[in-house]
């Protein structure tokens, strides 16, 4: 038997891993690994950062350097890593709990400083690991472990927010669009500056068995594939049309000058005693 | 490095100034903080120089960020700080579980102020020793002067390095903002630890397995040598796992590196000790009344010492228990209620008598209140 194009980069005894059967995660790490592969980039110039959670794992099983484990802070990490060697590539898997919730102020703030890192949120609309409580990226009135009564609450549209703190380059897909989504994790880490790539992912477990009422995971990815639309025809869709919809596609794409090309260019220029 | 950033020779410095620039002597190049009185001046100095001296500094969005970062910094192989003051020392509980369990040396500034005031306190001894979730060891130095500001950061520098683990550099508004003489040697004079790194390729290479010393050496980010980082429980290879076996084995060497080697890391100084029949146990400003105390004590004939400890934790109870040997009475002053008396308690019950003495007001003891209390212990 041949063995899988990614085997390679698995690292030595981190399998089985942990993720439930029918999970996004595992797909959006292929995605990351074939997107690895086809820019042939050196994974010895590369630092992976996970937090806590499903999509945290990514990391783990990834025969690289890698730091996990506490939540929220990848991109405090990542900010020393990058400012103390500027030459490393780096990319962050956060959950969209990890990345909205308790990470929300470093997420907002790396994108603000335009910190050359890509970051690949999974966001599966719930806390999968711990038992499928609500996120902030759960729909209004869902029904989850801490919402039983509905949720009260807005759900965050991660790409505004992103945009809106000032990341240089954004886009989402989802699990159902390989391709594009491979695409976009290239494009993502090419991107000079702070990349944000919001993944939509299945949690057959949870969100799939209590808010969406699918008993199996490839329901769930029609479901992803049917309820998308492109940016481009959301742009003719009234508020009305686009309600529960998946807006995928770029958003942000611009070129300017990262923390660390301003720290060099200060350098430079700063006055001499 | 070129001479004109270099500061060296004799200087009159803020004592926060001393920190940052023995940082700096000790090969500090990351640092990050957040703003909090009083230790911003630690960061606001680390802004202007780091550039100079090759560094980066960031300020971040909160303390959180700012100890995580300085880990990030830690492993792509550059020496970093952080500082902050009491409050914001809660937030950075969480990096430093971190840093123990992954062995990133970092070296955190705690300049202690009263709660949600700015008065001087050491109302933080026992956080730094038992304030994290879980197990761990911590070594913490607590400066008396500016130029043990300075000193004492190039020591928790080469601690850090030499351990990796997390080393704090404990100090109070009173040392933070005092201006005071400060000799620096010349930076190539200075004795400096750096990490070990590993001497066998990444394919044999153990990232969590403890040399004699307990300590493994350390690859940086980009090395090739694709080190997992995680506060999980890991066994040696660094591969997360749950086995009590290992799980076991890993904190029992990550607190034993530190413990059993109390003896070599454990720094005081005493004064007239030797025909003494009364101690005054202090540490940070309150050494400075009580040596004022015992010299004094002694002029008037009374057989007083001080026992200054320049390493609160991890405690030395070889020290203290032949302090408690020798006199009759123990003093512990404290700008608190009385906590780390409770320490000297532990070691030395049952050995002599022990007198806390407690002032938790936001102010120093003098020394005549201390030189006080040495009167009525000596009858």
């Amino acid at each position: 038997m041949k063995p899988h194009p990614n085997a390679k980069f698995i690292r030595e005894g981190g399998l089985p891993h942990m993720f439930c059967p029918g999970c996004g995660v595992g797909q959006i790490m292929n995605y990351f690994l074939y997107a690895i592969q086809e820019l042939n980039l050196d994974i010895d110039d590369m630092v992976l950062i996970g937090g806590v959670g499903c999509n945290a794992r990514i990391p783990v099983y990834i025969h690289a350097d890698a730091i996990h484990g506490v939540h929220g802070r990848t991109l405090a990490w990542a900010t020393g890593v990058k400012l103390a060697n500027p030459e490393l590539t780096v990319v962050i898997f956060a959950g969209d709990g990890d990345c909205a919730a308790i990470g929300g102020n470093h997420f907002i703030q790396a994108a603000r400083r335009n910190l050359d890192v890509t970051l690949i949120i999974v966001n599966n609309g719930i806390y999968g690991m711990t038992g499928g409580q609500v996120a902030p990226t759960t729909p209004f009135d869902a029904r989850t472990s801490t919402t039983p009564w509905g949720n009260l609450e807005n759900s965050f549209d991660l790409c505004k927010l992103a945009k809106a703190a000032g990341a240089t380059h954004v886009s989402r897909w989802t699990t159902a669009h390989p391709k594009s989504a491979i695409k976009a994790i290239k494009k993502g880490i090419q991107h000079k500056g702070f990349s944000f790539i919001e993944m939509v992912s299945q949690c057959p477990t949870y969100f799939g068995r209590y808010v969406l009422g699918f008993t199996e995971p490839e329901e769930y990815l029609n479901w992803l594939r049917k309820n998308s639309v492109s940016k481009e025809k959301a742009s003719k869709m009234s508020p009305e049309e686009l309600a529960g919809k998946i807006v995928v596609g770029e958003f942000v794409d611009k070129r300017e000058p990262t923390l660390v090309e301003r720290y060099l260019e200060m350098e430079k220029t700063m006055v001499k005693r | 490095m070129s001479k004109y950033e270099e500061i060296s020779g004799v200087q009159f410095l803020l004592g926060n100034h001393a920190i940052a620039e023995g940082a700096i002597a000790a090969g500090c190049r990351y640092f990050a903080g957040y703003p909090i009185t009083p230790a911003s001046e630690i960061a606001e100095r680390m802004s202007e120089r780091m550039p100079r001296v090759g560094g980066r500094f960031i300020q971040m969005e909160d303390e959180i960020g700012s100890i995580f970062s300085v880990i990030g910094a830690s492993l792509a192989g550059v020496k970093a700080m952080t500082a902050t003051a009491s409050d914001g020392y809660n937030y950075m509980l969480e990096g430093i579980c971190f840093a123990v369990t992954t062995e990133v040396p970092c070296v955190i500034v705690n300049v202690q102020r009263t709660r949600q005031d700015i008065q001087p306190t050491q109302a933080d001894v026992m956080q730094i020793k038992w304030g994290a979730s879980g197990d761990f060891e911590i070594i913490c130095l607590a400066p008396s002067s500016v130029q043990e500001a300075f000193d004492l950061t190039v020591e928790a520098f080469n601690l850090a390095e030499k351990y990796r683990n997390p080393v704090v550099v404990i100090s109070e508004a009173i040392i933070s903002h005092m201006r005071g003489k400060v000799v620096i040697p010349e930076y190539d004079k200075i004795k400096i630890i750096n990490r070990k790194k590993p001497k066998v390729p990444p394919e044999e290479f153990l990232p969590f397995k403890g040399e004699e010393d307990g300590v493994p050496p350390m690859s940086k980010f980009g090395d090739g040598y694709r080190i997992l980082y995680s506060v999980n429980p890991h066994d040696e290879k660094g591969k997360i796992l749950w086995d009590p076996d290992v799980y076991e084995r890993l904190y029992d060497r990550l607190l034993g590196k530190i413990a059993r080697d109390v003896d070599n890391i454990a720094k005081y100084e005493t004064h007239f000790l030797d025909d003494a029949d009364i101690a005054v146990v202090s540490y940070g400003s309150e050494t400075r009344s009580a040596l004022d105390a015992v010299i004094k004590a002694r002029k008037e004939g009374i057989k007083a010492a001080n026992v200054k400890l320049t390493t609160i934790w991890p405690v030395s109870s070889k020290l203290l228990e032949e302090v408690a040997d020798r006199v009759k009475k123990i003093i512990v002053p404290e700008m608190n209620v009385g906590k780390y008396f409770l320490e000297v308690q532990r070691i030395c019950n049952g050995k002599t008598k022990l007198v806390s003495m407690p002032k938790n007001r936001g102010e120093m003891h003098t020394s005549e209140e201390i030189l006080n209390i040495i009167r009525r212990n000596s009858k």
